[in-house]
C-alpha cells in the first residue's frame, strides 16, 4: 500500500462538501427519538394477569435488581403467590435472563430505555403490562425456544405395561439416580408448592437434597412436616404438583415421585437416624391417640419427638388405618407402610390393636387416664346408596373390599369371593382402586375379568386423577360414565345386573344435587355390585351429651383451627373428621393438633 | 535537571480506560514509568465464583469494554469442553459473524482512535461513527449494543432475525466505504507519519520477553501466530483469509495491520453466509434442569481465541457444583500494559505515552480483571 498522499489530495476533501452528515441534529434526538431495534432488552414489561409471583426472575438475576414486593390486593391462590418483581435500573444490568426463565411467559422486554432522574430511589419499579412509566412500548426482547432457560420435560420413570393387571407388583417403577438428578435440576426452589401443600412441606429443600445428592438431609426436611414419608411418596394427592409453576409453560416437577427417591435410596441407618433426629428427651405427659390412620400417625410421631407419652388405640388388627387397608398393594405396598410405622413406633408411641373405641374402651376413660386425647378415627364406613336392591348380600361396600383385600395380598386370609361379572359405581380414586384390585382378583381367580364401572359424571369430569383413569382403561375396566344407576336388578334371590340411565344434568338450575335422566335404559350385567360412592364416620362413641356439644357438619366434627373442641379443650381432632378424606390432609391436622396438644399440656 | 512526576490518567483523553502511569520526566524525555492498575478492579475472577455458570454472562462482557463478545466466546468455549458438548454447526457460524464484527468494531474504535493522541479529532470521530452503524447491526441481532450476551455455553442465544444477511452486508459495503476515507485520513497522513513511523517500537526480543501477543507480536516477528489459523476454534479453518504480517513493528505498521485485518473480518463474513447451514439447531443443552441449577463436570480447561489485541484465554476449573471454583483470565494486553509500559515507555518522549498505549492495543479491564 502506499502510505503517501498525491499532491492533490486536499482538494479530495471538497466531495464531502455534498455527504450526508454523520452527526445527528437536536431536533432529530427530541422530536423524533430512535425507535429501538425489535429484539431490544429495554425496560420491563410484567403482566400481572400470567404472573405467579413465583420470584424466579429474581433468582436468577446476575446484579440482585429484582426483589419480589407484596401486593395487598392479590390474593393467595393455588400456583400463586401474592407478590409482583419490583426492578432496581440502578443495578439492572439488562441482561435478560429473567425473560428468558421467566415460568409463566408474563415478563418481557419493551423498546423504551429513557428514565432521566437525580434521585436514586426513583430508580426503582414494579412493572406492569404497559411498562414502568405506564406508557404503552411496543415489544422487546421476548423468550423464545431456543434462550429458553428452563427444562420443560418430565424425565419419566418406567411404568409396567398392561400385563400388570396379572399381579399386585407395584406400576411405576422409581427413578434412578441420574433420572433423580435430572428431574432434582428442573426445580427452580419458588416455594409455591409449600404454600400450597396442606402440610407445608419444604418441598424446595428436600428436592435440593437430592439435587446435592445429600438424601440423609432429605429425609430430615421430610420428617420435619411429614412422617408418613414412604406412603405420601407413593399416593399422595400431590396438590403441589398442581400448584408447579414449571407446570405453567410445561410439565411440572415430579415432586411425589422424588420424594419416593429420598425414601427408597436413603441407607436404612440414615434413614433412621435423619427420622429420628427430632426425637428429644421425655417430658411429663400422656396423649391418647384413637385411630391410627395418617392424622393419628402424624399426631402420635410429633408428640413422641416432644418426649410425651402417647398410646395409639386401633380397632383394626394392624395399625395404619386407610394407609393400611386402603391403598392397593399395586400402588402402596406393604413395605412401605411398614416402614413408615415402624419409624414412628421407634420414636416411642405404643400401639394398641384390635382396640375400639365405645366398645373395648370408652372415651371417659381416656380422659381419665391420659392429658389429652385426640381422635382420628377417619372416615372408615362406606356410604350406601339408597336404590331398590341396595341392600342385598352381595353389595358391597368399598372400604370393607378394599380392607379384605389388602388383608389377602399380605397373606392374612382368604381370597375375598369375587364374582365373574361386577358393577362398580363411584368415578372417585377409591373406586378406581376397589375396580381394578378386582381386576386383578377376577385374572387370579377366572384368568379373564369384567368389571363395569358406572357414574353419575362424565369421563371429563370424573373426581379421579386422570392416570388412573387411562391406566384402568389399559387394564380392560368397561367404562360407563354419564350413567346413573337406577336399581339392582335381583331375580330368584341372585344379582342380575344394575340397571342405569343416561345423565343429563347432575345439578338441577339451583345448583342443588338433582340428577335428571334421560329415559332409555343401559343395563350392566353383573353379580356382584361394589359401591364407592364416598365415606363417612360413625359417632357412636361420643355420650349423649358430647353429641349435643358436637355441631357435625357433612359428616365433619366442627373444631377451632388447631383440631380443639370449643367446649372440650382435652380433646382434639384431625383427619377426615375433620377435613374430609385426604391423607396428606390428615398428616397436617395431626402434625397441628400435635402443636395444640403441647401447647394445651404444658399450659395447664 | 531535577525530575518531574506526571500523571497520565485516570482522567485523560489519551488514556484507555480508568488506568494511570505516573511518569517521571526529565524535560520531554520519560526517565521511569509506574503503571497504577487497580481503579477498574471488581474483582471479576472472585466474582464468577458466587454466581451461576449462566449468571455470569452477564459479567464476563463487562472485561473488555470494546469487545465483549471474545470473552463470552472463551468462557462457552471452556464450559463446552468441560461438560463435552457438541455445539450445533449453525451456531459455530454465527458465533463467527459476531466474532468477526467484535473484531471490525474495536479494531475501527482504535484505528480512529489514533486520532486522540495525534489531535486529529476527525478520525475519531468517524471511527466512533462507523463503530455506531455497527452497533446498530448488534442491537437487531443480539437485542443490546454493547454487552451483547449473545454468545452462551452450548451455542448461541438466538437465532439470526430473518434479514441478518442483507442488514450485514449492507454493513459491510458501508464498512468498506468510509474505511476508505478513514485510511486517507490517518494513512496517508504526514501528521500521522510523522507521529508514529519509526517510533514507538516493539523488537521482536521484546515480543519474546514480555508474551506480547496478537498484532503486536505479527508484525514484530514476521509470523502468523493468530490462533484462528494455528488453533482453529468454531469454522475458522473452514474460511480463507489472510493474516498480515511484518517484521517491523512500528507504531505505523500496527495501526496499517489494524486496517488490514478489518478488510479480513470482512472477507470472513462474507464467505460465513455463503457455508452456513440455512437452518438447525443453534443452541444445545449444557447441563439437566433450568439454568440455576447446571452443573459442569468436574475438571479444568484453558481455552483461547484470537481477540484484537491477541490470545484472550480462560482458566476454568470446575469442581462439579453449579457456580465455577475458580476462573482466570489471561487478558490479551497483560503483558504489555502492565510490564510492557514499566519497562520500555522509559525513553520515549511525554507526547508518545499516549501514542504508546494506543498503537501497543491496551484494555485496561482486562488488566484489572
Amino acid at each position: 500500500m502506499d502510505d503517501k498522499k498525491s499532491i492533490f489530495s486536499p482538494i479530495r476533501t471538497w466531495k464531502n462538501l455534498f455527504k450526508e452528515p454523520f452527526t445527528v441534529s437536536n431536533y432529530d434526538v427530541f422530536e423524533s427519538p430512535r425507535e429501538a431495534a425489535d429484539n431490544y432488552r429495554g425496560f420491563h414489561v410484567n403482566d400481572w394477569e400470567k404472573c405467579v409471583g413465583c420470584g424466579t426472575c429474581g433468582e436468577i438475576c446476575p446484579t440482585n435488581a429484582i426483589e419480589m414486593f407484596e401486593i395487598e390486593s392479590l390474593e393467595q391462590d393455588v400456583g400463586h403467590e401474592p407478590e409482583r418483581p419490583s426492578f432496581d435500573y440502578g443495578r439492572c444490568s439488562f441482561c435478560g435472563l429473567c425473560v428468558d426463565i421467566c415460568t409463566s411467559d408474563s415478563l418481557n422486554m419493551s423498546k423504551e430505555y429513557v428514565h432521566i432522574s437525580t434521585d436514586y430511589n426513583s430508580m426503582k419499579f414494579i412493572p406492569k403490562e404497559n411498562g414502568i412509566h405506564g406508557i404503552e412500548f411496543k415489544d422487546g426482547y421476548k423468550r423464545d425456544d431456543v434462550s429458553d432457560l428452563l427444562d420443560l420435560g418430565r424425565y419419566e420413570m418406567k411404568h409396567e405395561g398392561v400385563e400388570r393387571k396379572t399381579s399386585f407388583i407395584e406400576i411405576v417403577k422409581g427413578f434412578s439416580r441420574e433420572m433423580a438428578l435430572a428431574e432434582s435440576s428442573r426445580c427452580v426452589e419458588c416455594g409455591v408448592c409449600t404454600a400450597t401443600c396442606p402440610a407445608q412441606m419444604n418441598i424446595p429443600e428436600y428436592i435440593n437434597s437430592v439435587y446435592e445428592g445429600n438424601l440423609k438431609e432429605g429425609i430430615e426436611w421430610i420428617y420435619k412436616t411429614n412422617p408418613l414419608a414412604n406412603v405420601c411418596g407413593r399416593i399422595c394427592t400431590h396438590k403441589c404438583e398442581d400448584a408447579c409453576v414449571i407446570g405453567n409453560r410445561g410439565e411440572s416437577v415430579a415432586i411425589r415421585w422424588l420424594k419416593r427417591y429420598i425414601v427408597d435410596n436413603t441407607p436404612e441407618d440414615e434413614y433412621e437416624e435423619a427420622a429420628l433426629s427430632y426425637v428429644t428427651e421425655k417430658v411429663n405427659g400422656k396423649v391418647a391417640i384413637v385411630g391410627s390412620g395418617p392424622s393419628g400417625l402424624s399426631c402420635a410421631y410429633y408428640l413422641s419427638t416432644l418426649g410425651y407419652e402417647v398410646d395409639i388405640f386401633e380397632k383394626n388388627d394392624l395399625p395404619g388405618g386407610v394407609i393400611r387397608y386402603g391403598g392397593p398393594e399395586y400402588r402402596l405396598p406393604e413395605e412401605s407402610v411398614v416402614k413408615d410405622i415402624e419409624m414412628i413406633e421407634k420414636s416411642g408411641a405404643n400401639f394398641h390393636c384390635n382396640t375400639m373405641l365405645g366398645e373395648d374402651i370408652q372415651l371417659d376413660e381416656l380422659k381419665e387416664k391420659y392429658d389429652s386425647v385426640f381422635l382420628g378415627v377417619g372416615f372408615s364406613y362406606s356410604r350406601s346408596l339408597p336404590i331398590p336392591g341396595h341392600d342385598h348380600e352381595d353389595v358391597i361396600g368399598a372400604i370393607k373390599f378394599l380392607g379384605e383385600a389388602s388383608d389377602y395380598t399380605r397373606g392374612m386370609r382368604e381370597m375375598p369371593d369375587i364374582a365373574e361379572k361386577i358393577a362398580v359405581i363411584g368415578g372417585g380414586n377409591v373406586a378406581f382402586d376397589v375396580a381394578r384390585t378386582l381386576v386383578r382378583l377376577q385374572f387370579e381367580k377366572y384368568g379373564e375379568t369384567s368389571v363395569s364401572m358406572a357414574a353419575l359424571e362424565s369421563r371429563d369430569e370424573l373426581p379421579a386423577d386422570l392416570e388412573e383413569i387411562e391406566e384402568g382403561e389399559e387394564e380392560g375396566l368397561l367404562f360407563n360414565f354419564g350413567y346413573g344407576p337406577q336399581s339392582i336388578k335381583i331375580e330368584d334371590g341372585k344379582i342380575k345386573g344394575l340397571s342405569t340411565k343416561k345423565v343429563i344434568s347432575i345439578f338441577d338450575d339451583d345448583g342443588n344435587f338433582n340428577p335428571s335422566y334421560e329415559e332409555e335404559e343401559n343395563f350392566i350385567e353383573a353379580t356382584q355390585v361394589y359401591i364407592a360412592i364416598g365415606q363417612m364416620a360413625k359417632y357412636d362413641f361420643l355420650s349423649e351429651e358430647m353429641k349435643d356439644n358436637i355441631e357435625i357438619v357433612r359428616g365433619q366434627v366442627q373444631v377451632k383451627e388447631n383440631g380443639q373442641f370449643e367446649k372440650y379443650p382435652w380433646l382434639f381432632a384431625g383427619g377426615d373428621i375433620m377435613r374430609g378424606p385426604d391423607i396428606i390432609n390428615g398428616v397436617e391436622t395431626g402434625h397441628n393438633a400435635a402443636k395444640a396438644i403441647d401447647e394445651y399440656i404444658r399450659s395447664n | 535537571m531535577r525530575e518531574v512526576k506526571l500523571f497520565l490518567g485516570p482522567q485523560h483523553p489519551g488514556m484507555h480506560g480508568n488506568y494511570s502511569v505516573h511518569m517521571y520526566v526529565d524535560g520531554d524525555i520519560i526517565k521511569k514509568a509506574r503503571p497504577m492498575p487497580g481503579m477498574l478492579h471488581r474483582g471479576f475472577e472472585k466474582l464468577m465464583e458466587r454466581r451461576t455458570w449462566m449468571g455470569n454472562l452477564a459479567l464476563i462482557p463487562r472485561i473488555c469494554v470494546p469487545e465483549p463478545d471474545t470473552n463470552e466466546m472463551v468462557y462457552a468455549m471452556g464450559i463446552e469442553a468441560l461438560a463435552d458438548i457438541e455445539v450445533p454447526e449453525r451456531a459455530h457460524w454465527i458465533r463467527m459473524i459476531i466474532l468477526e464484527l467484535a473484531r471490525i468494531t474495536s479494531h475501527i474504535m482504535s484505528f480512529g482512535g489514533i486520532g486522540g493522541p495525534t489531535g486529529l479529532y476527525t478520525a475519531t470521530y468517524l471511527g466512533i461513527a462507523l463503530r455506531d452503524e455497527i452497533l446498530d447491526v448488534f442491537e437487531r441481532i443480539t437485542g443490546a449494543r454493547v454487552y451483547h450476551m449473545y454468545i452462551v455455553p452450548g451455542g448461541v442465544r438466538k437465532d439470526l432475525p430473518e434479514n441478518a444477511e442483507e442488514d450485514i452486508e449492507r454493513l459491510m459495503k458501508i464498512i468498506e466505504e468510509r474505511l476508505e476515507e478513514l485510511k486517507e485520513l490517518i494513512l496517508e497522513n504526514p501528521m500521522i507519519h510523522a507521529r508514529i513511523k519509526d517510533n514507538i517500537m516493539l523488537p521482536a526480543e521484546v515480543v519474546w520477553e514480555l508474551g506480547v501477543t496478537g498484532i503486536g507480536m505479527r508484525t514484530a516477528v514476521n509470523k502468523v501466530n493468530d490462533l484462528r489459523k494455528v488453533k482453529p476454534y468454531a469454522r475458522y479453518d473452514q474460511v480463507e483469509f489472510d493474516v498480515p504480517v511484518a517484521s517491523y513493528s512500528d507504531g505505523f505498521t500496527r495501526v496499517k495491520t489494524k486496517y488490514l485485518e478489518i478488510h479480513q473480518s470482512i472477507r470472513i463474513i462474507r464467505q460465513v453466509f455463503k457455508k452456513m447451514p440455512k437452518e438447525g439447531s443453534v443452541r444445545a443443552q449444557i447441563s439437566t434442569g433450568n439454568a440455576l441449577k447446571w452443573k459442569v463436570p468436574a475438571g479444568q480447561v484453558y481455552t483461547a481465541v484470537e481477540s484484537t489485541r491477541g490470545e484472550y484465554g480462560y482458566f476454568i476449573v470446575s469442581d462439579g457444583k453449579k457456580m465455577p471454583y475458580r476462573i482466570a483470565v489471561r487478558g490479551a494486553s497483560f503483558p504489555q500494559g502492565l510490564l510492557g509500559i514499566e519497562k520500555y515507555l522509559v525513553g520515549h518522549r511525554i507526547d508518545d505515552a499516549s501514542l504508546w498505549m494506543d498503537t501497543m492495543g491496551v484494555c485496561s479491564p482486562e488488566i484489572d480483571r
